[in-house]
């Protein structure tokens, strides 16, 4: 019995349980851990085969970067930029604030188009906000429309990864739930079939359903361009064939220039799918007489961001383009996948993100889901310092504890406490050592290892051993050695 | 050269020969070892789990003890790290100008100890002697931190006697992370078990690596699984001669 | 008494707009750092004669299993009757501005004038040309001008049969750039739709057409 699948898992920070409780379920997913590796090693080969073979690689990183900080430290020009652009060529722009003013335009806008169902191309800002569930509740029924989605939305599943959404799943699971939903039973798990199959079922769709919502991945001032960025073709039906289209975008993708995108379309699809490029990528802006939708709107979303923008060190998150390849080159995420993080972003990007997008209220957990080894920095595209923001975030965790009487009992801070005050200065620090010898002397003999230890180090012991502490530290045997 | 060895609390007290490794190698070489005993901890322990205040203290303390050595020598890349990445923003985050200057003027003065022997002392060959099968393990700090790159290699090739095995997944975290090990005890065990496979393939008699830290880690899961393998670290196996048995 | 409570806190209504740019620009004001140029550091140019850039994006195409011919400009319209009979496309959709010179005699061509999408969606094919290539990449630019038509000429037909003169071909995507206009829509090519979403196992052929051929036109 797999819990995991039981229970489609909470991807909401305000109820999902933390993170070890969460990775101690789905490290005992053999198949899940089967599937992440595999799929994280084989784009992370890709990836690096193309990075070596890109010479200028660190400076369209430095330029990226560099794209990105502008655009967020003039966010409201260029956000007023793109506005006026984008109204200008016949679309519409709407500001929300937080996730319930979101799904309200959205809805008003379905209403007044007497929308009942919509079509849908992934996108990880309307599972943030919740749209599908919002819709739902409101009698409005989104299809989702990207192959991976349409397995987790028949399946009754959540997404497990930002490129790669349905990664834990194996072609048999993903059989059963096509045969059953779209009534094929002689379907079979061959993945050329499913794919056929998905392209049956959702091609009725396209050509039926008029209105669609989707997300972008960048936004530009200067043009007032919306920027999609996509492999399997129904970005490109969403965005031509129906005759309402809603994208719903995070004030952070905004980039100032037409041009920053010579940057980001080389840097992205590497990064993201271990390609030169994607297959399709389209850049519109408003609306195209005779040609796409007639009624374009775009939804600005805030949602926490403004708060992530306050601070010095963790504003650097937004630069994030969703490419994925943190999470692919994370050994933590590659034990775990992406559902133990317990939020729409997994990884390192969402151990960042989530907590700030919360005020530091949820997900206190994430930063701490990390050995800060640095792979993620390392082939982040935009060069999001991450280590250094997760390492700021946990003082901000352990700041708001502070405030905090139940701080008083808690064990770690008890026992960071003493060892600041031994580390303080030369004697009590001999001291301890000594101490801690001389208790050791209580209850060990010779040379033996430890195998069991209370407390907190008994989490060590639970798996690993620990070797005793030796009979003479290094600052006595120099002493010795200079009496000697 | 006159080098002051910072130790570091965790290889003062869980891993002296580590030290006297160190010192052993230096002296070999002709060099002089200076031992400040002020010294405790840099910090990273507190630092990395989120107590930045009570790190900063340490840090002030650290850049006082080693304000005037010609060179500061830690076999830790770790700290290494710490202090080059973190030490100047904790300076300027508790707006301390004083601290901040002596930083500046220390930081080019601490290595490494492979980056000490192959940069500072332009060495490769320290005259080891070690007739074993070896792997080893770049440890995330020395590798994406310091950029390390090859240097530990380099020594360990020049090693006469020992036969050099690579490694699968070198890069690949063996998932230590200071409390880490602690905090989220599953999912470091998980990230053990990929590195004690890939060492196990090595049929490596010894697995070896610039950082206590994980080899500590490491030497825990193939203690308690009765391998044929230990850790060591790189100091060690250079201070090996035909003369002093390991 | 609850809502006059909550508008005697709330005060006068504040637009989501306003609220939002107010934010921005609190939070700008304490923590946006100082501001740098953007460092542009990475290859603009290319590296490559005509010929090689023109023989690399063949390749890339190829890669994609893209067909190519390299033909001369008065071969075009003979070439494309070949390539369509022999794939059995009688019923050919071309956009409005499709050069006539392009269009052999003996073939079905559909001019678009603004046809259905039950139409587009049973036609054999589409045949356009391209605002640029590029070449690092295998990628076909449209910009959706008179010879190459509105983007759903492109999407929902299962095969795409695309002119690209060699003199249209650049070798990076900077290039693209600075040849592409800010003001027109854009649809990048780069091989037929994909996905990896099973088992990581690359199925061609999701959404768009499956199948393009490509006239590589030569003076």
């Amino acid at each position: 019995m797999n819990l995991v699948q039981l229970n489609p898992p909470s991807l909401d920070p305000k109820t999902a349980p933390p993170f070890p409780a969460a990775a101690k379920i789905d490290l005992r997913d053999t198949q899940l851990r089967r599937n992440v590796a595999r799929a994280t090693d084989t784009i992370q080969r890709k990836r690096a085969a193309l990075v070596e073979e890109k010479k200028d690689w660190q400076a369209l990183r430095d330029a990226g970067a560099a794209i990105r900080r502008e655009a967020l430290r003039n966010l409201d020009g260029y956000l007023l930029q793109f506005e006026e652009r984008f109204q200008a060529a016949g679309g519409t722009v709407h500001w929300a604030a937080n996730a319930a003013d979101a799904n309200r335009v959205v809805l008003d806008i379905l209403r007044e188009n007497d929308a009942r169902e919509v079509i849908k191309i992934k996108s990880m800002t309307t599972a943030e906000i919740g749209l599908n569930e919002y819709l739902a509740h409101h009698n409005v029924t989104a299809h989702e429309t990207d192959l991976a989605e349409l397995i987790l939305q028949l399946g009754g599943d959540q997404p497990s990864h930002i490129v790669v959404p349905a990664l834990h799943k194996n072609r048999q699971q993903v059989r059963e739930i096509f045969a059953r939903s779209m009534g094929l039973p002689d379907l079979s798990d061959d993945p050329e079939a499913l794919t056929a199959a998905a392209r049956q079922y959702l091609r009725e769709k396209f050509l039926r359903v008029k209105t669609a919502i989707c997300g972008a991945n960048f936004l530009i001032a200067e043009t007032g361009g919306v920027t999609i960025v996509e492999s399997e073709g129904n970005g490109r039906m969403c965005l031509t064939l129906p005759e309402t289209l809603i994208a719903i975008v995070g004030i952070e993708k905004v980039i100032p220039r037409f041009a920053d995108l010579e940057v980001l379309l080389q840097t992205l699809p590497r990064s993201a799918t271990g390609e030169r490029m994607n297959p399709y990528n389209s850049i519109w802006s408003g609306v195209i007489p005779g040609d796409g939708p007639k009624n374009m709107h775009v939804v600005l979303l805030d949602n926490g961001r403004t708060r992530v923008l306050r601070d010095a060190i963790g504003r650097q998150t937004l630069q994030c383009i969703r490419c994925g390849a943190c999470q692919n080159a994370c050994p933590v995420y590659r034990q775990t996948g992406g559902h133990a993080y317990g939020s729409v972003y997994a990884g390192p990007i969402g151990a960042i993100l989530t907590p700030q997008l919360e005020d530091m209220r949820y997900a206190q957990s994430l930063p701490y889901a990390s050995s800060l080894c640095g792979a993620c920095y390392e082939v982040c595209p935009v060069k999001i310092n991450i280590p250094e923001v997760l390492v700021h975030l946990r003082a901000r965790v352990v700041d708001r504890g502070r405030r905090k009487l139940a701080s008083l009992f808690d064990q770690e801070r008890a026992g960071m406490m003493m060892m600041a005050a031994i580390f303080a200065n030369r004697r009590r620090y001999e001291a301890a050592q000594r101490l801690a010898r001389t208790a050791q002397r209580a209850v060990r003999h010779g040379d033996a290892w430890y195998h069991w230890l209370p407390g907190m180090a008994g989490r060590w012991t639970e798996t690993r051993d620990l070797a005793p502490l030796p009979k003479e530290t290094f600052r006595e045997w120099w002493q010795q050695r200079g009496r000697s | 050269m006159r080098i002051a060895l910072f130790i570091t609390c965790y290889n003062d007290t869980l891993f002296p020969r580590t030290g006297q490794s160190v010192v052993r190698v230096l002296e070999r070489l002709g060099h002089t070892v200076e031992f400040p005993l002020e010294q405790t901890c840099c910090g990273q322990m507190h630092f990395n789990t989120g107590y930045a205040r009570e790190a900063y203290p340490l840090a002030k303390r650290f850049v006082e003890i080693f304000a005037d050595a010609e060179a500061v020598c830690i076999p830790s890349s770790s700290c290494v790290a710490m202090i080059r990445e973190y030490y100047p923003a904790l300076a300027r985050e508790n707006e301390d100008a004083g601290m901040a200057a002596a930083v500046g003027s220390l930081l080019p003065r601490v290595f490494e100890f492979s980056e000490l022997l192959v940069d500072a002392l332009g060495v490769t060959d320290v005259g080891a002697y070690f007739p074993h099968r070896v792997t080893y393990h770049a440890s995330c700090h020395g590798l994406r931190s310091l950029h390390l790159g090859d240097k530990p290699l380099r020594l360990l090739r020049a090693v006469r006697g020992l036969e050099l095995v690579p490694l699968d997944g070198l890069e690949q975290c063996c998932g230590f992370g200071g409390t880490f090990a602690v905090k989220n005890a599953d999912v470091s065990a998980a990230m053990l078990t990929e590195k004690t496979r890939a060492v196990l393939n090595t049929r490596a008699e010894v697995c070896t690596a610039c950082d206590n830290s994980c080899l500590m880690h490491m030497q825990g899961m193939l203690h308690r699984q009765f391998a044929d393998v230990r850790t060591l670290h790189l100091a060690e196996v250079l201070a090996n001669t035909e003369v002093v048995p390991a | 008494m609850v809502a006059a409570a909550r508008a005697i806190v709330n005060g006068p209504r504040i637009s989501s707009r306003e609220r939002v740019l107010e934010r921005i620009s609190k939070a700008n004001s304490r923590a946006a750092g100082l501001p740098e140029s953007i460092p542009r550091g990475y290859d603009r140019g290319s590296t490559q004669s005509a010929e090689e850039t023109v023989a690399l994006f063949e390749s890339r195409l190829q890669d994609y299993d893209a067909r190519v011919f390299r033909i001369r400009r008065d071969a075009i319209a003979a070439k494309a009757a070949e390539i369509l009979q022999a794939g059995h496309r009688q019923r050919v959709v071309v956009p409005d501005g499709l050069p006539k010179a392009w269009r052999a005699d003996g073939l079905a061509w559909i001019p678009d004038g603004e046809l259905s999408i039950d139409v587009l969606n049973a036609v054999d094919g589409v045949m356009t040309g391209a605002r640029l290539g590029v070449a690092v990449s295998g990628s076909i630019v449209l910009q959706h001008g008179p010879a190459e038509g509105r983007r759903v000429l492109t999407l929902l037909p299962d095969y795409h049969l695309c002119v690209i003169e060699a003199a249209q071909v650049v070798e990076t995507l900077p290039e693209a750039f600075a040849r592409l206009d800010p003001a027109r829509p854009v649809t990048f090519f780069s091989g037929p739709s994909a996905t990896a979403d099973i088992e990581m196992t690359r199925i061609k052929g999701v959404h768009g057409p499956r199948f393009l051929d490509v006239l590589l036109v030569e003076d």
